[in-house]
């Protein structure tokens, strides 16, 4: 039926399509200089858009943001080319080695969002001089800087993540003494990101007397009828719901309203706290508490003026303006303020005020960061970040989170002050672990 | 709460999950009794239909046309899958037909996400996701309304279909296209006629799933996944048994919420990503063409 | 004019059975490997080479044995991720544990694991056929994820539940850069083409081509059913196995179970579906198909696009193209790029002549 004709040439077509593929691959244009590249290797399609189209397009509002406002960081102007990685590890990878390199600029700093594309590219960034940051996900212990001299774990670790949340449950239950006795559930994704804080979980249900209970739910958990009917055996006091991608978090928790399981007793982890998470549910999720590292809202000043300037100037990234101030979108924002503070910092530490930096300039201008109260107040943020400062052998910052509430429409911050994590024993977990990954891959950890 | 009470919940839950699992399955043995296509993108249609039904509401369509218009939607896809996709790969290997049908789930995917964006939706059919009042008050069974609406949907549905296949003339030629599609068309069967309905039946079986599905969960991408639910299904029931997959649907939610509640625990929980999967195994050892599936006969 | 035959006569039935019969197909091979092995690690970009020539000779290897599984013995399986990733974890887990263990040593070893594990989850086939196999190999997939990712032993208990890659030691050497991790995956993956293709064209193949187009007539005929299939399983699961061990010590180098999707097995699928189902030459252009394919899409996207279009547009755009162009593909040529292949040298034999 093909054989000539239409065939023949469709074929041509193909063999073209094919040798243009080849030639046009390496393709992306000269970055200038006075230019500081970034490389996004972002996902806007698939089961995790909402958020990646939130997140990506923060960190490029904030970045136009700097570019229009204050003209780039010392006359250095932010640009950025982006890439779909769609979630995946071999897409990811390939991301990272096509935004490597553009002309004869480099990127310095590479943040997927993505664990399986963040430990796709682990053992490259050494090499490559590439900052690897793992924005409230990832290893936990690659807060000890000195073994993991390109990995931040900013802002937050799970490890910190889970204590402080735990600390706030005893808070909520009236200290740690009452907790004995009572029972929390970990309802958690089947996957290494769901297992996470279990170390951190059994070590506290030892220390304070609680009942840990772990139920699983295998993905993409948007069926989860046999984990709410363990819950209505168990009844546990609390859970902590460690779920990812709106399909488990929204069943969650209208499968919780399903068995009468009150929504105040859930604390999600901030994966499981945005908008997008909560809104299928409609009304079930009214009570619901959620884990924030960022909160979300418009009213702080650095917000409301990138919509002036950066929207009103017709350039925001986000095709529905109505996103900004979600939470991913906040998150994003502080993310791209992490990069150009690390620009401002690196610039001022290698006296390269107003030029390009390399990577090893970009890592010292990262560890650097540290965003006092008062530069919190000057960047228009306060509130929105916690204080911390970042150090050689300290990649992860904080280890704060505040606790947010569902309240049908808006996400409510229920504490005004940050909740902080055990940072002793956090730290200690950290660097056990650390060292154990050390010697095992027989790194030398570097000297703080 | 009390063990056999217990026992009794989960193994009702199991069944109206199953229930749910059928409806996605439906469309798969459709299409496949009709026109031999294993249709992998059925879990893109479901994804499309709620999508787009959702859409148009948004867009400020009462329910009722919103339900239409989508219904139409469709009935377009699939007359444009027939056109476009099927007819050129007549009678070709069911591996291609296969293949076609997963690049037919990236395109759906992809136009669901460019005309609709990938916002999460609520999908709201009136019904409250709340424990039935009565039976909860009387015997201390929690059981969703949505699922016995579901339950109650699913039924009428499958009967439909089946008195349709068996008794119709229409659903004779499906089935004569289905046995061999160049001796239904030397018969004078009119064959695209034919394929473009039922890959429209299919669709409009899919917005049914779509929307009880996308009420429990929201309308987002996830819902894809559904059809990965369906395939152990559709293999215990057999892919061209319409009844078959209301009774393998019932047995693998039943199973596998039974698995994950009393045997999970032993062995770490998480056993239902595989477990439906291993007990398909089991029963195709006994019978290789499903419960119900029509025997293949070979011929040498 | 390019094929002149009239001249090259064989004389013994060693050179009747050559793979490349004539001289200039046998000239064009060496040089083709020559120019990957010497030329290319020398031009070729570090993008190239980690980003796409890795990647590509991996899957290339893995698409290789589900092309053995699913082309010559018509078993259709959707298992090859799992297999992938029992290989994975066992390379892993055979450095780690044993003393000393050369890497190859535990390449082999890895993918005997996966042949194991091959033959366990191929023992269906001996009742199910045709779709309901596909189906049934899921099974496979997800309990073999499921067992990788539940218990911590298989990942040393990281509390990452990640695997980090050795480095690759052979003969004493370290293999760390990206052209040295190119010349040992070129090399294992093209002895081990090498060696599919001469099992394809001896009795072993065709005692699975027997069992893919009727394997009633085969049993009847005396051919041993289960142990063929069987055989089939357990090769094609040792190269998927092996491909595995490369894709998490030459490539990624920090693997988790979950990244063996059911998607990758699909896409595994495609390529030999695109390539040419039955072929070994069509493994390898499949892959690069598959793998080339939304590369291009997205560099052309970008370029043409641009700024201009909202970057989630592009995406969705690429998704949809690159759906619409593999059922472009499958109507135009169903047995693959192999057979365009086939197609073009037949006329190149030929050319200037029409006939």
């Amino acid at each position: 039926m093909f054989e000539d004709g239409i065939g023949r040439s469709l074929r041509g077509l193909m063999a073209a399509v094919s040798v243009a593929a080849v030639a046009l691959v390496p393709t992306i244009a000269h970055a200038q200089a006075k230019e500081q590249y970034f490389g996004i290797p972002s996902y806007r399609v698939g089961a995790f858009a909402a958020g990646g189209t939130g997140f990506f397009g923060g960190i490029i509002d904030y970045l136009q943001y700097v570019n229009m406002k204050e003209g780039g960081v010392n006359g250095v102007q932010m640009v950025w080319a982006e890439c779909e990685t769609e979630y995946n590890a071999a897409r990811g990878v390939e991301c990272y080695q096509r935004l490597l390199k553009r002309g004869d600029q480099q990127m310095h700093i590479f943040e997927p969002l993505a664990t399986p594309i963040a430990y796709g590219v682990l053992n490259r960034v050494d090499d490559d001089k590439v900052v690897l940051t793992q924005y409230g996900y990832g290893r936990s212990d690659a807060a000890d800087g000195r073994v993991f001299p390109w990995v931040f774990s900013t802002m937050t670790s799970y490890w910190s993540q889970i204590s402080a949340k735990l600390n706030w449950i005893a808070t909520k239950e009236g200290g740690i003494d009452k907790l004995k006795g009572k029972k929390i559930a970990h309802l958690y994704l089947d996957s290494a990101f769901g297992r996470e804080p279990l170390p951190v979980m059994r070590r506290l249900a030892k220390d304070w007397g609680f009942e840990l209970v772990e139920i699983p739910v295998a993905a993409p958990g948007i069926e989860q009828q046999a984990q709410w009917l363990r819950v209505r055996q168990e009844r546990p006091d609390w859970i902590t719901l460690w779920g990812f991608g709106a399909g488990m978090n929204s069943t969650a928790i209208t499968s919780a309203a399903r068995v009468n399981f009150p929504r105040e007793k859930m604390v999600g982890v901030w994966w499981a706290g945005s908008e997008e998470d909560v809104l299928p549910a409609g009304d079930a999720a009214k009570g619901y508490f959620a884990a924030a590292n960022v909160p979300s809202g418009k009213n702080f000043p650095l917000v409301q003026d990138i919509e002036k300037v950066v929207y009103g100037g017709g350039k925001g990234n986000l095709s529905d303006p109505k996103r900004i101030g979600n939470i991913y979108w906040n998150r994003g924002v502080t993310a791209g303020i992490f990069w150009v503070e690390a620009v401002r910092n690196g610039q001022r530490i290698a006296n390269k005020r107003g030029q390009t930096l390399n990577g090893d300039e970009m890592r010292a201008g990262f560890e650097a960061l540290d965003l006092s109260p008062a530069r919190l107040k000057a960047l228009g943020i306060e509130g929105m970040l916690p204080s911390f400062k970042l150090s050689c052998s300290d990649h992860e910052g904080s280890g704060s989170i505040k606790i947010i509430q569902w309240d049908g429409a808006k996400w409510n911050i229920v504490t005004p002050e940050w909740v902080s994590s055990d940072r002793k024993m956090i730290r200690e977990m950290v660097e056990e672990s650390a060292a154990k990954y050390a010697a095992e891959q027989k790194i030398t950890p570097r000297k703080c | 709460m009390a063990g056999f009470q217990f026992f009794v919940e989960v193994l009702v839950t199991g069944l109206l999950s199953g229930v749910m699992y059928a409806l996605v399955a439906l469309g798969f043995v459709l299409i496949y009794k009709a026109s031999g296509v294993f249709n992998f993108a059925q879990g893109a249609m479901v994804f499309f239909a709620a999508l787009s039904f959702v859409g148009f509401m948004e867009l400020g369509a009462p329910f009722w046309l919103a339900l239409l218009l989508t219904i139409g939607l469709m009935a377009l896809l699939g007359m444009g899958i027939e056109r476009f996709v099927l007819r050129p790969l007549v009678n070709q290997h069911e591996i291609t037909l296969l293949m076609a049908t997963i690049g037919l789930t990236f395109i759906i995917e992809g136009l669901a996400q460019l005309v609709w964006g990938v916002e999460v939706r609520r999908l709201d059919l009136g019904i409250k996701d709340q424990p039935l009042p009565w039976l909860a008050d009387n015997t201390g069974l929690f059981i969703s309304q949505i699922d016995i609406f579901a339950a109650v949907v699913a039924g009428i549905l499958v009967a439909t279909l089946a008195l349709v296949f068996s008794r119709t003339k229409v659903g004779r030629a499906l089935r004569a296209v289905a046995d061999d599609h160049a001796a239904a068309l030397s018969i004078g069967i009119p064959l695209k006629r034919i394929w473009a309905l039922v890959w429209a039946i299919a669709g409009v079986v899919a917005l049914v799933a779509g929307m009880l599905w996308g009420a429990r969960s929201g309308v987002q991408f996830a819902l894809v996944f559904v059809a990965l639910k369906a395939l152990p299904v559709l293999i215990i029931g057999g892919f061209t048994s319409v009844p078959g997959v209301i009774v393998a649907g019932l047995i693998v939610g039943a199973a596998e919420k039974l698995a994950e509640v009393y045997i999970g625990p032993s062995v770490g929980g998480g056993i239902e990503s595989w477990f439906p999967y291993v007990l398909a195994i089991l029963f195709l050892l006994v019978r290789p063409e499903g419960l119900f599936g029509e025997k293949i006969i070979r011929r040498v | 004019m390019f094929y002149r035959e009239a001249g090259q006569f064989h004389t013994n039935y060693g050179q009747d059975s050559q793979i490349f019969p004539l001289r200039q197909d046998r000239f064009a091979i060496l040089t083709l490997l020559a120019v990957a092995a010497v030329v290319v690690p020398y031009l070729a970009s570090d993008y190239w080479l980690k980003g796409l020539l890795i990647p590509w000779l991996i899957f290339s290897l893995v698409a290789l044995g589900q092309n053995i599984l699913t082309g010559y013995a018509g078993q259709l399986s959707l298992g090859s991720a799992g297999f992938m990733a029992v290989g994975a974890f066992a390379c892993y887990n055979f450095m780690l544990r044993v003393d000393g263990m050369p890497f190859l040593v535990a390449v082999v070893l890895s993918g005997l694991c996966a042949a194991a594990v091959g033959m366990a989850f191929g023992l269906p086939s001996l009742r199910i056929r045709g779709l309901y196999l596909a189906v049934a190999t899921l099974a496979a997939q997800f309990f073999i994820v499921w067992a990788l990712d539940k218990f911590g032993w298989f990942k040393n208990d990281d509390p990452s539940g990640v695997i980090t890659a050795q480095p690759i030691v052979i003969l004493g050497h370290l293999f760390d850069t990206a052209q040295e991790k190119y010349l040992v995956v070129l090399g294992i993956v093209a002895s081990l083409a090498l060696l599919a293709k001469n099992m394809a064209r001896g009795a072993t193949g065709r005692a699975w081509m027997a069992v893919r187009d009727m394997d009633v007539a085969a049993e009847v005929m005396g051919l041993p059913l289960m142990r063929t299939k069987l055989q089939a399983f357990a090769i094609s699961s040792f190269y998927c196995g092996v491909g595995g061990a490369l894709f998490a010590f030459a490539y990624l180098g920090t693997v988790e179970p979950s990244a063996f999707t059911i998607d990758l097995s699909f896409r595994i699928l495609f390529m030999i579906i695109i390539g040419g189902v039955g072929t070994i030459l069509g493994s390898f252009l499949g892959a690069g198909f598959i793998l080339l394919l939304p590369i291009f899409l997205s560099v052309l996207f970008h370029a043409v696009l641009g700024k201009a279009v909202d970057a989630s547009v592009t995406s969705a755009v690429e998704l949809i193209v690159f759906g619409a162009l593999i059922i472009i593909f499958l109507i135009v040529e169903p047995h693959g790029l192999a057979r365009m292949w086939q197609l073009t040298k037949e006329r190149l034999r030929l050319w200037p002549f029409p006939h």
